[in-house]
């Protein structure tokens, strides 16, 4: 491995705790990472020496935190190949992806227009689809997955073909399967299609565990969040195409993003302003500063290439115990870090209360994830995921109460 | 806390051979159909009446053990009790479930055994699936409606 994961162990406070008496083993981290010191600092800082309102005061704390703030914005825009104004700041990802409903899919679908989406989102990449064709009433076509994990894209072609499908919504890696989708490949297909088709990309599992250039995707949108990325909570981001942002009008409004207000109406600010209402998170935005420079320092091809040791020796380990299959790609090529399983004739809970007796964290349930989970013919998994920190010593405590729940609960 | 306090031999004995676990009930009169948001558990409970009582209960679904396990325990409680007593007892285990001590405790005879669960406030909400939908059941029998669907998230 090509950096030192023990070292960089100590750099996340929460591992070295114990629970129930036993070491912790975190295997949760693609529903929210731990936090390495360099981001608490980061934290701390702000608040210790510079707290103030950002973009406003003309004093040196005022710029000292403007200087926070804008430099995460750079940090991020750069990690992504993006350019910084047009990285959107949002409180999450679920938030981003609302901004896109509402001040771009409200405002230009109507009635007969298609959206495309698929059945491995998550329910931020649906639900304000979903809200949205309430109102507007448009169609929206579904992505089957395929049995290997995969999306079918010969029915993408075909759900394609018409050339009315204006809208595309689509997962960059799968927050249950693994899956990483070919984002690209379907953005392209979808403009030979209909050269006007608006591209979204939920890249909330990507942007944390793999190199992620946006422009060379070739999407119009793309969301992430901040706390699956060794950043806060608190902080998400769009990254959006400039040219498509300056078009649209402001979803939520208010302080900061006006240029001009008289009792006769308002006119709002350039981008990226005008879609950050209010007082930002300016230090949830130092924090996420902080952990785009952990990230660029380790390297995110040296995560991924770590990550896929591991999902490799996960997947044998999971696979040797009896009664247990995972959902998802094989290969861990094809993957990320997140795997879910079942265990036969073990609930989830069950199997996330008996794992939690030996120190480990799985998270249990549908993932917000419901459509996939009606198309898995099941209502709940269990799912351990890896990250940057996790470590082979990390698959045996996970074997070990696999095997002691699959005794326990035999019926 | 250990996993004991939460997975009681009682328990277990419940969820490894439920009693009342049946898809259909002859002479059904209701019938609800019960899930939780959270985990994605389904619960279908099935209601049939004689004079005023709880003539008739089955459950059938897909959940954790708690929630199965308390389902069975409860069906064994309920069967026989005129519907006002049975719910009077459903309110009963629901406040045993927030930390409360059981009124009844004789009458709930193994959900008692529930009680370590208001110790692990994720899973209180399976324990209470099959009382709810039976709660949900009888009210839905009284006003005379026949069928009920709920989304249980209390
Ligand atoms: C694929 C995917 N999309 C979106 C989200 C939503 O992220 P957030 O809750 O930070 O808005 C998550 C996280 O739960 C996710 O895994």
């Amino acid at each position: 491995m090509s950096f030192d994961v023990q070292t960089r162990k100590k750099d996340f406070p929460t591992l070295s705790r114990e629970v129930h008496g036993r070491r912790l083993v975190y295997l949760d981290s693609a529903a929210t990472s731990q936090t390495p010191l360099p981001v608490l600092d980061a934290m701390d800082g702000y608040y210790r020496t510079c707290r103030s309102n950002v973009h406003r005061g003309v004093y040196q704390l005022a710029e000292e935190a403007t200087d926070l703030y804008e430099g995460a914005r750079r940090k991020l825009a750069a990690l992504v190949g993006a350019p910084e104004h047009g990285v959107v700041f949002t409180k999450n990802a679920t938030e981003a992806c609302n901004l896109v409903a509402y001040s771009w899919v409200r405002r230009n679908l109507g009635p007969d227009d298609v959206v495309l989406t698929t059945h491995m989102e998550h329910h931020a990449n649906i639900v304000p689809l979903l809200h949205a064709r309430e109102d507007l009433g448009f169609e929206i076509r579904w992505i089957p997955v395929r049995e290997d994990g995969q999306l079918d894209l010969e029915e993408a072609a075909r759900l394609l073909d018409d050339g009315r499908v204006r809208f595309v919504a689509v997962g960059h890696v799968s927050n249950v399967l693994g899956t990483i989708n070919d984002v690209a490949g379907i953005a392209a297909m979808a403009r030979e299609a209909n050269p006007d088709c608006i591209v979204h990309v939920d890249g909330t599992q990507a942007v944390p565990q793999m190199p992620v250039d946006v422009p060379a995707l070739g999407v119009d949108f793309y969301a992430l969040t901040g706390h699956k990325m060794c950043g806060p909570t608190g902080i998400g981001a769009l990254v959006a195409r400039p040219e498509l942002l300056e078009q649209m009008p402001p979803f939520l409004t208010g302080g900061e993003m006006i240029l001009d207000v008289t009792t006769e109406g308002a006119t709002w600010a350039p981008i990226p302003g005008r879609f950050e209402a209010g007082t930002p998170m300016i230090a949830e935005a130092a924090g996420l500063g902080a952990a785009v420079d952990y990230l660029t320092e380790i390297g995110l091809d040296e995560v991924r290439a770590h990550e896929q040791q591991l999902v490799a020796a996960f997947l044998e380990g999971l696979e040797r115990i009896e009664g247990v299959s995972v959902h998802g790609p094989r290969d861990p090529a094809l993957r990320g870090g997140a795997i879910s399983f079942k265990l036969d004739g073990v609930h989830p809970h069950d199997i996330g209360a008996m794992l939690d007796s030996y120190g480990v964290c799985v998270r249990v349930g549908h993932h917000c994830t419901k459509p996939l989970m009606r198309h898995l013919g099941v209502n709940a998994t269990a799912r351990a995921s890896v990250y940057l920190y996790n470590d082979l010593d990390d698959l045996p405590p996970l074997l070990e109460g696999l095997e002691a729940a699959a005794s326990f609960f035999a019926r | 806390m250990s996993l004991d306090d939460l997975y009681q031999e009682i328990i277990l004995d419940h969820y490894r051979s439920p009693k009342n676990r049946a898809p259909s009930l002859e002479g059904e009169d209701v019938h609800v159909h019960h899930s939780n948001p959270l985990c994605g558990d389904e619960m279908d409970l099935r209601l049939r009446v004689a004079d005023n009582a709880v003539d008739g209960l089955v459950f059938d679904g897909e959940g954790c053990s708690i929630s199965q396990a308390s389902a069975s325990a409860m069906t064994v409680a309920v069967i026989g009790r005129t519907l006002d007593d049975a719910l009077d007892l459903a309110e009963d285990f629901r406040r045993m479930m927030h930390g409360e001590e059981s009124k009844r405790p004789d009458d709930l005879l193994d959900g008692v055994a529930f009680e370590g669960v208001a110790k692990f406030p994720v899973r209180v909400k399976c324990a209470l699936l099959g009382w709810m939908a039976a709660k949900d059941a009888i009210e839905t029998y009284l006003t005379g409606e026949r069928d009920h669907e709920v989304t249980h998230d209390e």
